[in-house]
């Protein structure tokens, strides 16, 4: 009897200990949440704050004017917010294919043996500092790109709509320079979502399909893809966000010239390499226009990944009714 | 242990402590990346012969301007001379360290290093983009023996903000109105064409692998880089070569009684041999220094680089101050600088 009292008694404090490191623990994971939502709303206001002058000062000019002179001290961030969306943009369109396909050859095509260096390889991709993949594709990719320009005019550049895409003299610098760099740069973190993904697709689902005698495509498109589509969607702005972002590689190989030209051979530039090429030597309006495309590229990332995020949505929606 | 070895230890600490500070006063500089080498190669050997130590960081020169100004470093370096009144309302000052020059480089196959020539209004032609081909009626007239191919010139131009394009189109400026009102002058401005590289090395990447292409470096670039390089028609009308001896004599001919501050730019001299395009950049210190003795070791140093560091500076294909100019400098510490 006294023994027991004693032993609910030692419970009932536990329990309470218990509640009390409970309700610690759950303010210090809240605290880590909040921190990170400080540290974001920090940065994206040090950079309104300081770019304060240029997107108040000239207001809607700093958003509609592609003349960027910091002789004249006028600045337009038209030119570098193309040249971002641009090289992103040719990014996607060429990773994207090549991540799925990797990815589905990983999980069910490769033989077993292979399956491990190849995915190895590809993390390794992810691992190489970007500084590399500027000097390789400066001093290796401009090269190359400059030799087969002139057959891409010759060919692609003579169709009627894409043609103009195409047109310019053989630099080897530019848009579609800078749009194949970024894909490699961004096909393993793709990849490796596509194929972590692709792997926790359940047995039974594929192999009732190769049962009704689906091909390995079949299966792929029409159970491993729409399983696992709201993942799938996700890597991919993954790779987005980083390629939005990415600054020395796209320094090298874009051209860094202020320009917005409707061909992918002209050189253009990108948010962050304009900030990255002028910031040392910037005083006074323009530094802060620096500082203002600095919070443009914010504004540009977050509008992309709520596209993203009604694009799931959607996509849900469409599922949940279909 | 004691009162007394107590009292001891301390008082050897104390002489410990304060013989340190008379002895090796560290200074540090920051700002300019032109100047970088240079000055960690005298810095290197200074501290050698005097003990004092010098430590510069190679920020770029808007950011060596705001560190002196904000007091945090001995000595600033800037590619870009400040004004009297701004010097005068942060009481600084500021003096030439070292004189470089700036070649137009080129990659036109079968035309040798040395082997072009340009004059201002050409070159300036050439980087508004409407001097578009290498076999332009201008271009020929400078150059009637080289053969000049019938191609398209792909301007090359800093993408970076940098003293050298201060210089370079500064040079622009005073030799072509268009481009003085097109364009005008800055360590960043807006290009009417070209491809932008980053920093010296990007314009010599890029010259080298794009065919048919121009750019301009800092001297010691296109020497190391093996690549093409234009003689310039200067003021006077002579063609001169890119080479210590012009350099040097662009600075003996720059008008520097006229500037109270040194802040001139040497581009356009007018000496008979002088480069047309030769740059230098200035230290800035505060004239009512807060640490006296690092104001003076900061001095020192310059002073003895001036005296002894000429090899080195050649070495690095940089030319020393000419002794007028030197004794010029020395003369506005002694008038201006507290030390």
């Amino acid at each position: 009897m006294n023994s027991t009292l004693i032993l609910s008694i030692a419970a009932e404090a536990r329990e309470r200990r218990d509640a009390r490191h409970d309700a610690w623990f759950r303010r210090l994971l809240l605290a880590a949440a909040l921190l990170v939502v400080l540290a974001l709303l920090g940065a994206a206001l040090a950079t309104l704050w300081g770019g304060r002058e240029v997107l108040f000062g000239q207001g809607l000019d700093f958003l509609a004017s592609s003349r960027w002179d910091p002789v004249a001290g006028e600045f337009g961030a038209l030119a570098p917010v193309y040249g971002t969306l641009v090289t992103s943009a040719v990014a996607l369109v060429l990773a994207v294919p090549m991540a799925f396909g990797v990815a589905l050859f990983l999980t069910e095509v490769a033989p077993p043996w292979l399956r491990g260096p190849v995915a190895t390889a590809i993390e390794l991709l992810a691992s190489i500092p970007s500084i590399i993949y500027g000097m390789w594709g400066l001093t290796v990719f401009v090269p190359f790109m400059a030799r087969i320009e002139p057959a891409l005019s010759a060919t692609l550049g003579r169709l009627p709509l894409v043609g103009a895409l195409f047109q310019g003299p053989p630099l080897g610098l530019g848009l579609l320079t800078a749009g194949i760099v970024l894909a490699v740069m961004i096909l393993p973190f793709i990849a490796a979502v596509m194929r972590e993904v692709f792997s926790s697709v359940p047995r039974e689902l594929k192999e009732s399909a190769r049962a009704l005698g689906a091909t390995t495509w079949e299966v792929a498109w029409h159970i491993v893809l729409p399983y696992t589509r709201p993942a799938v969607i996700g890597g991919i702005f993954l790779g987005l966000g980083r390629a939005l972002g990415e600054t020395m590689a796209v320094t090298f190989v874009l051209g860094n010239a202020f320009d917005i030209t409707a061909s992918l051979l002209m050189p253009g530039t990108s948010i962050s390499s304009a900030i990255a090429n002028e910031f040392n030597e910037a005083v006074g309006l323009h530094r802060s226009a620096l500082l203002a495309l600095g919070f443009l590229l914010f504004v540009v990332t977050f509008l992309v990944l709520l596209a993203a995020r009604l694009l799931l949505r959607r996509l849900a929606r469409r599922e949940g009714t279909g | 242990m004691n009162a007394n070895t107590l009292r001891s230890l301390i008082a050897a600490a104390a002489m410990v402590l304060a013989s340190g500070q008379a002895a090796a006063v560290d200074i540090t500089g920051a700002g300019s990346s032109f100047v970088y080498p240079v000055i960690s190669r005298w810095a290197a050997a200074h501290a050698e012969a005097s003990g004092t130590r010098v430590n510069y960081q190679s920020i770029g020169s808007g950011g060596g301007i705001a560190q002196i100004k904000a007091g945090t470093v001995d000595f600033g370096a800037s590619d870009i001379p400040l004004d009297d009144a701004d010097l005068d309302a942060a009481g600084l000052g500021q003096f030439p360290d070292v004189i470089g020059g700036i070649v137009p480089a080129f990659n036109v196959a079968g035309i040798e290093p040395g082997a072009l020539v340009l004059d201002g209004p050409v070159l300036a032609g050439i980087f508004l983009g409407e001097v578009q081909r290498w076999n332009a009626p201008a271009i020929i007239a400078l150059n009637p023996d080289l053969s000049l191919p019938d191609a398209a010139i792909t301007v090359v131009h800093r993408s970076d903000g940098s003293g050298t394009t201060y210089n370079f189109t500064d040079y622009l400026a005073r030799v072509s109105p268009d481009w003085k009102s097109k364009v005008g002058t800055g360590a960043s401005v807006k290009w009417p064409t070209g491809v932008g590289g980053k920093g010296n090395e990007g314009i010599a990447a890029y010259v080298r692998q794009l065919p048919n292409s121009i750019g301009y470096v800092e001297y010691a670039y296109a020497v190391q880089n093996k690549l093409g390089y234009a003689r310039m028609k200067n003021a006077a009308g002579r063609v001169v070569a890119p080479q210590a001896a012009s350099f040097e004599a662009a600075a003996a001919s720059a008008d520097w009684a006229g500037a109270r501050n040194f802040n001139l730019l040497m581009t356009n001299a007018p000496g008979e041999d002088a480069w047309p395009i030769t740059a230098t950049s200035w230290v800035i210190v505060h004239r009512q220094p807060k640490h006296a003795a690092r104001a003076k070791a900061t001095l020192d140093f310059f002073r003895w680089a001036f005296e002894h560091g000429r090899e080195q500076a050649l070495a690095l294909d940089y030319v020393p101050l000419p002794p007028t100019l030197v004794r010029r400098i020395e003369a506005y510490w002694d008038a201006g600088l507290k030390h």
